[in-house]
């Protein structure tokens, strides 16, 4: 398997080799020197450009890969800009232009709901600091004091004299001036673009087959290149037969890609794919052949009670308070390894010569494929360029991992100078994903005479991502990330006070590599808290909202969402005929998040979801309308997940290998989602992952209230269980 | 050799005759708005029009469209002016990615070109497309709005 690691030192390393005279910023001043675009045009703060045509270009640091994140940063932008929203495009800085200018734009990441969230300060400094040499530059040109003139719709207006001026005409000049140290930013109550449903400025291209993605890119000489790495994780090359298919249509190469995987390179993709399907390979598949599904399951069953676990959240003595308590239960839950399954497979192009390599991919993270660009190629930051295509899906999958950018680099580097598309067949895509954490949890409960609850006791048991991921975040080696919803207080912090509770993680890794899956750990989480909340309140004969409520004196803003979806859905009034309702809420990645699913069943296995009311408090909601897509679309990739996903393990390999055994929702099992957007302000939160945990739990706590059964564990489609 | 008509334009490609239509239009013709997806006929990020009915074109070999009108996304606007879904779907904002809409505009035209009112029923039949973004609240909005265009 070849692996590649965010490698921060390898980054570092090459960013300080780059000379220093190059350095540029929103704090440094630019002198007398404009930087410029591409196309020649002033550079006014690194965050804006200006054309003479009054043509606005913002710049995108984080990467758009449906999430509207586009469109909701450049919102933020024009904002402080005051700009004309109608002439705003966007563009992203490469990586290597980032490590030339000390990081102008930040952090590249685009994972973990931060896109806005992370960047809401500086990148609307960016655009309030244009707007003031703007003004400056007019102010300049008129010989009139700066607090004479104010800025509108990109254009400068000179109160006493009516003079106007647009930000075309000046961008040249203010280009020139010294930004300022610490722009003032606006109220929130004085915002006109943030917060309004504008169209997103990227539909278009995607209508009518002009959006290049990643997989589309065509350049002059290129070559195709398809791949196979090792089935098993671990696994390596033991030998290929070359000379078997050099004769095939198309065909220039066959290459060793690392120790682990073989590569056909053609003319055209699928002459490539045709001639490694007929290539004879033998693998060395290592001792993880001895590893399935089974193993791991015993595996994860025996933390379920060992003694020692890392510790999360606790207060009280669980075990005394249950070991004393009137009335006790207990549950077990498991979930699966899934795989994000973009639409768009892995895919990459290199061209390398021993003076430069560049890459062309569609990645989460620009800084992260530079990084691995450089181990790769082994050229310095100066010798390196990556730009960032757009994507067909992301979900995590291309945000820590890199592995299709070193493939590509590795492929290339054996054919300088010649230009490599490396594209995955799904197969490829569905044996070497960075996969969903498995993770089992089993729950204890404890009530006293009166049946209040006095404890609570949550075991996770079960895989790590940063273990694997980056090890350097672990806390004295415990995963903080495992406990995303279940924290004490910050942006993932349970919503419920227990008297007496602990949460803890018995780690048990595996030999399957784990990932950032959309919403990550909240997935699983927000199962098993969640339905054994339901499964608790009806233990003691209590409605699940009232329930949740005495619970939740001391957590007014998980509440407040929890009963805005109650009173929109109806809670305690009669659902239609047949209808039943489940209930679930959490924090997590900053916002809170509430759902109410409604579910009618028919012979007791045929769940159809007939709507999902929910609601997000995200603090500010800077694209309404993008939100509600979000939340739609979350629902989507995780209710597929819950019915249909499971990534198995059998000798040692993913025995999934496409769409047809591992499937993924369609319009017919689309519920009615209504969205509820209430930002409260005060603070930003996600948007993209948050609610994807809430759908599941409400579905799942609805299906028992409408059958008396509960499922614990996933996916339901093991259970005969079906979405219709 | 393989003669095939897509978007009104004739084009004799130098292709294997077994060569899946979706590889020839994207390789050969060069039109990457057809998607490659899966490769098995389960997503349909490769739909395309074949004498004005939707098919994956990612299972069918190059032989099987020769001497069809074969229309991909590119050749689905009028000109300039947009079919009526592309403008529904513009109006109700419907693409996240995007990878998978080409596929599911295909299919909506198709459907649309056949069953000019679809009912919900029409469009849960039809509309077989993965999206894993989670468009379809959208999708299927725009196949209304675009109805009753």
């Amino acid at each position: 398997m070849i692996t590649t690691k965010l490698n921060r030192r390898s980054f570092v390393i090459g960013s300080t080799a780059v000379g220093a005279g190059l350095a540029l910023g929103l704090k440094i001043p630019f002198g007398a020197s404009v930087v410029r675009a591409q196309d020649g045009s002033p550079e006014v703060t690194a965050w804006v450009v200006i054309r003479p045509d009054d043509t606005v270009v913002i710049r995108i640091a984080r990467s758009e890969m449906g999430q509207g994140t586009l469109t909701g940063l450049a919102q933020m932008v024009a904002e402080e800009l005051e700009c004309d929203w109608s002439k705003v495009k966007t563009e992203y800085p490469t990586p290597g232009q980032s490590v030339k200018r000390k990081r102008a734009w930040g952090d590249f990441s685009t994972g973990g709901s931060r896109g806005i969230r992370d960047s809401n300060q500086y990148v609307r400094e960016g655009g309030a600091a244009a707007r003031m040499m703007l003004i400056q530059a007019a102010a300049n040109q008129w010989n009139v004091p700066v607090g004479e003139c104010s800025a509108a719709n990109s254009v400068i207006t000179h109160k006493p004299s009516g003079r106007t001026v647009t930000y075309g005409k000046v961008a040249e000049a203010a280009a020139k001036l010294t930004p300022p140290e610490k722009p003032a930013l606006k109220d929130p109550k004085d915002w006109k673009l943030i917060g309004k449903s504008v169209k997103r400025l990227d539909t278009m291209d995607k209508l009518n087959g002009a959006h290049v993605y990643g997989a589309d890119l065509k350049m002059p000489g290129m070559l195709n290149a398809a791949i196979k790495d090792c089935p098993v994780f671990g696994g390596k090359v033991k030998s290929y037969e070359a000379a078997k298919v050099a004769s095939m249509p198309g065909v220039k190469q066959v290459v060793q890609v690392g120790d682990s995987a073989v590569a056909v390179v053609a003319e055209t993709w699928w002459q490539a794919k045709t001639a490694l399907d007929a290539l004879p390979i033998v693998w060395d598949e290592g001792p993880n052949k001895q590893v399935s599904s089974a193993t791991i399951a015993e595996m994860l069953k025996e933390g379920l009670d060992a003694d020692q676990a890392f510790v999360a959240n606790r207060n009280g003595d669980v075990k005394a308070a249950i070991a004393s308590a009137a009335k006790k239960i207990e549950a077990v839950y498991a979930y699966p390894f899934q795989n994000h399954a973009p639409m768009e497979p892995m895919n990459a192009t290199a061209k390398y010569t021993p003076d430069r390599c560049e890459v062309w991919v569609p990645t989460q993270n620009g800084e992260a494929a530079f990084a691995a660009t450089l181990a790769a190629s082994g050229l310095p930051a100066d010798k390196c360029e990556v730009y960032k295509i757009n994507l067909g899906g992301g979900f995590g999958r291309r945000g820590a991992f890199h592995d299709y950018v070193t493939q590509a680099v590795l492929i290339a580097k054996q054919m300088p100078g010649t230009p490599v598309k490396l594209l995955w067949t799904r197969e490829e895509d569905m044996l070497h994903g960075r996969y969903h954490p498995v993770m089992q949890c089993k729950l204890f409960a404890g009530f006293d005479s009166s049946n209040n609850l006095t404890a609570l006791h949550m075991r996770l048991s079960g895989q790590s991502i940063l273990t694997v991921v980056r090890p350097e975040a672990l806390k004295d080696g415990m995963d903080p990330l495992t406990f995303q919803g279940l924290n004490p207080s910050g942006d993932f912090a349970i919503g419920y006070s227990v008297p007496n509770l602990l949460i803890d993680h018995a780690m048990r890794n595996t030999h399957v590599p784990p990932g950032f899956w959309r919403g990550v750990n909240i997935n699983q989480n927000a199962i098993f808290l969640e339905c054994f909340m339901d499964e608790m309140a009806h233990a003691v004969g209590q409605d699940p909202l009232e329930f949740r409520r005495k619970l939740m004196t001391k957590h007014p803003k998980h509440l407040a969402v929890l009963n805005a979806v109650a009173d929109r859905a109806g809670w305690g009034k009669p659902a239609p005929k047949g209808v039943y309702r489940g209930l679930a809420q959490m924090m997590s990645f900053g916002s809170y998040v509430a759902a109410c699913a409604e579910v009618s069943v028919t012979d007791g296995s045929k769940i159809k979801i007939q709507r999902i009311v929910a609601a997000t408090d995200c603090g500010y909601a800077v694209n309404p309308a993008q939100i509600e897509r979000q939340i739609a679309g979350s629902f989507v990739y995780g209710l597929s997940g819950v019915f249909l996903q499971e990534c198995t393990v059998k000798d040692g390999h993913i025995e999934q290998t496409n769409f047809n055994n591992y499937d993924s929702m369609r319009i017919k099992q689309m519920p009615k989602v209504e969205s509820i957007v209430m930002p409260s302000g005060g603070f930003w939160g996600g948007v993209g992952e948050p609610t994807i945990c809430v759908a599941a739990p409400a579905v799942l706590n609805a299906y028992f209230a409408a059958t008396g059964k509960r499922i614990r564990t996933y996916p339901l489609k093991n259970q005969g269980i079906t979405l219709v | 050799m393989a003669r095939l008509t897509i978007n009104g334009k004739t084009l004799d490609l130098n292709v294997d005759p077994t060569t899946p239509l979706l590889w020839a239009i994207r390789e050969q013709a060069g039109l990457t708005g057809t998607k490659y997806g899966c490769g098995i006929a389960q997503c349909g990020a490769c739909t395309v029009h074949l004498d004005g009915a939707a098919i994956r074109s990612c299972v069918m070999p190059v032989s099987a469209a020769e001497g069809k009108k074969i229309t991909t996304i590119e050749g689905l606007a009028n000109g300039s002016t947009l079919h009526k879904v592309q403008k529904a779907w513009l109006d109700n904002q419907v693409p996240q990615c995007g990878y998978c809409q080409s596929g599911m505009i295909m299919a909506a035209a198709a459907l649309l070109r056949e069953k000019p009112k679809p009912t919900d029923a029409d469009i849960d039949a039809r509309i077989t497309n993965i999206c894993r973004c989670g468009t379809f609240q959208q999708v299927r909005e725009a196949i209304h709005a675009a109805a009753k265009a």
